[in-house]
């Protein structure tokens, strides 16, 4: 269970063949970054091609699911009944490659916790064939 | 020929219709309102108009946010154009400005009508309208990646990016309110304006946050109302009413990552090389810079403006606007003259053009900007949107 449990129901991305893999690889409890066959580039959002190498051959990689937290809000207003007063909207960059950044809820801990450059690692919440990824605190990093 | 062809054109005329928290017209009745004043301001008759341009064009989607586009306008006014294009994947709501340039400077026109009607204070009263997206919906576009996180309004999604910036720079609330508290005292000097009573910095702490760390008062204000504002090749600018107020140099590029969440740097937007580029199109600097009609959807945006446009140095905003002086109508660099999009009301950019205009015509009354100002420069909007142009007086 997470925090997240008393939100309404999520509006969810239209998965399309560029997508569909990051939003359900939650699935297998995998993060699904694309990967660049070539040059071992990470390109998020995924588009089938490498900006780096200019190659067309890519697959999705299993990541470590751990990274930072680059920056953050804790809403505090009801923008809808609904909806819980306090939660925390994240961006995240990825211990792979910081210039990956997933925009995420940070769950399990208190919002008032929430710090610059916090250490997180991603969760799943699984909604109508959609895998969304969350972070919480990584206890385990240094 | 010069090669800055924005240096051929000029603001010839600019209309505004009443600005209001709730109309008794049609957006489409606005609009018309706005259009005929600024043909009438520049002294053309509708028969003069060739050209016509709009960001971003009628959304047909009810929320306000866009309600008029060039067929109804076209249409109403009966208007026989050279060129018309509406123009939403671009460099921020001054796009459509940037684009009349390239058309009269192709020869398409020579008087190009442009407008940005809003109906927001009407829309919110009888929707949920102006959300990135709602509960059940499948998201497609640029907002998917927020789509799953309960981030419904503009605010919270750039929320991140002003914290960070808060954060790095260490700007305080008290030191934020300036933005807000200044341009409510432009307003007070503007009878258009739709918030006039003063508020003060205490004022602005007890202003609920939204989310951290933007508050109520940090945001502009929904209204009703329509700005027109007529581009002119500056040969047929000479035969028009008023003094010609001259396009100096425009930043309409996009030399980064065009995204919500991807864009680098994060905490100042997208708006250095933007500015970087139109300084590289004129000779002026900064210094030569009489005022600031400055984006402000969110205070932060001006905030950023005023670094990335060299005003400040980078995090030296939270000096450069504390206790408001150097903001001031009477200050080293005036900003937001008419009470910005936070008082004067979301006019969504073009509320500016239409201020700097005035300004520099020497025309605003109680509010206008001392010691005969002839350069002013505007700019367009936040995250990866940015768009800037510096208009002159000669
Ligand atoms: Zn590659």
């Amino acid at each position: 269970m997470t925090e997240t449990s008393e939100f309404p129901l999520r509006p969810l991305p239209a998965l399309t063949k560029d997508t569909e893999a990051f939003w359900t690889g939650g699935k297998d409890g995998q993060l699904l970054i694309e990967q660049c066959d070539r040059c071992a580039y990470y390109i998020h959002p995924p588009t089938g091609f490498c900006p780096q190498c200019e190659s067309r051959d890519t697959h999705f990689q299993p990541v470590s699911g751990k990274g930072r937290l680059l920056s953050f809000s804790i809403n505090h207003r009801k923008w809808m009944p609904e909806l819980p007063e306090r939660y925390v909207l994240g961006i995240v960059t990825l211990a792979e490659q910081e210039e990956v950044r997933l925009v995420c809820n940070v769950v399990n801990c208190d919002p008032d916790a929430v710090e610059f450059d916090m250490p997180v690692k991603v969760l799943f919440e699984e909604q109508d064939g959609c895998w969304v990824p969350l972070f919480e605190p990584d206890g385990d990093a240094t | 020929m010069n090669r800055f062809p924005e240096k051929q054109t000029a603001i010839t005329g600019i209309g505004m219709s009443e600005i209001s928290r709730g109309a008794s017209k049609s957006a489409l009745g606005l609009t018309i309102d706005a259009a005929l004043a600024a043909i009438e301001d520049a002294g053309l008759s509708r028969d003069d108009i060739d050209g016509m341009a709009t960001w971003p064009g009628d959304r047909g989607d009810g929320t306000g946010m866009s309600d008029v586009g060039i067929p109804a306008l076209q249409d109403a006014l009966r208007l026989e154009l050279g060129w018309y294009s509406n123009a939403s994947e671009t460099a921020g709501q001054f796009g459509a400005l940037f684009n009349a340039i390239g058309a009269i400077a192709a020869g398409y026109c020579r008087h190009v009508l442009l407008f940005r009607t809003m109906y927001e204070a009407s829309a919110r009263k009888t929707g949920f309208v102006n959300a990135l997206n709602k509960p059940g919906d499948r998201v497609f576009g640029p907002f998917q990646w927020f789509a799953p996180y309960h981030a419904y309004a503009p605010v919270f999604q750039q929320a991140p990016m002003f914290n960070l910036y808060a954060h790095r720079s260490g700007m305080t609330d008290e030191q934020r309110a300036w933005i807000a508290v200044t341009q409510r005292k432009n307003a007070g000097l503007n009878p258009n304006a739709v918030f006039r009573d003063p508020i003060t910095v205490d004022d602005f702490l007890a202003s609920p946050v939204l989310c951290t760390p933007a508050r109520l008062l940090d945001c502009d204000v929904h209204i009703d109302g329509s700005t027109a504002i007529i581009l002119s090749h500056v040969d047929a600018a000479k035969e028009t009413a008023h003094p010609v107020t001259r396009i100096e140099a425009v930043g309409c590029s996009m030399r980064y990552r065009n995204s919500w969440v991807q864009l680098e740097p994060f905490d100042i937007q997208c708006q250095p090389k933007v500015a970087e580029d139109m300084f590289n199109r004129t000779d002026l600097t900064i210094d030569d810079v009489d005022m600031g009609q400055l984006y402000n959807g969110f205070s932060f945006h001006t905030i950023n403006w005023l670094e990335n446009l060299g005003v400040c140095e980078r995090y030296g905003a939270k000096d450069f606007i504390d206790g408001g002086h150097n903001i001031a109508l009477d200050g080293a660099f005036p900003i937001n003259t008419d009470g910005g999009a936070m008082s004067a009301g979301r006019m969504h950019a073009y509320g500016q053009v239409h201020e700097a205009v005035t300004q520099l015509r020497g025309d605003a009354g109680a509010r206008q900007v001392p010691n005969d100002p002839k350069v002013a420069v505007m700019t367009t909007a936040g995250g990866p949107l940015a768009g800037a142009f510096i208009l002159v007086r000669d």
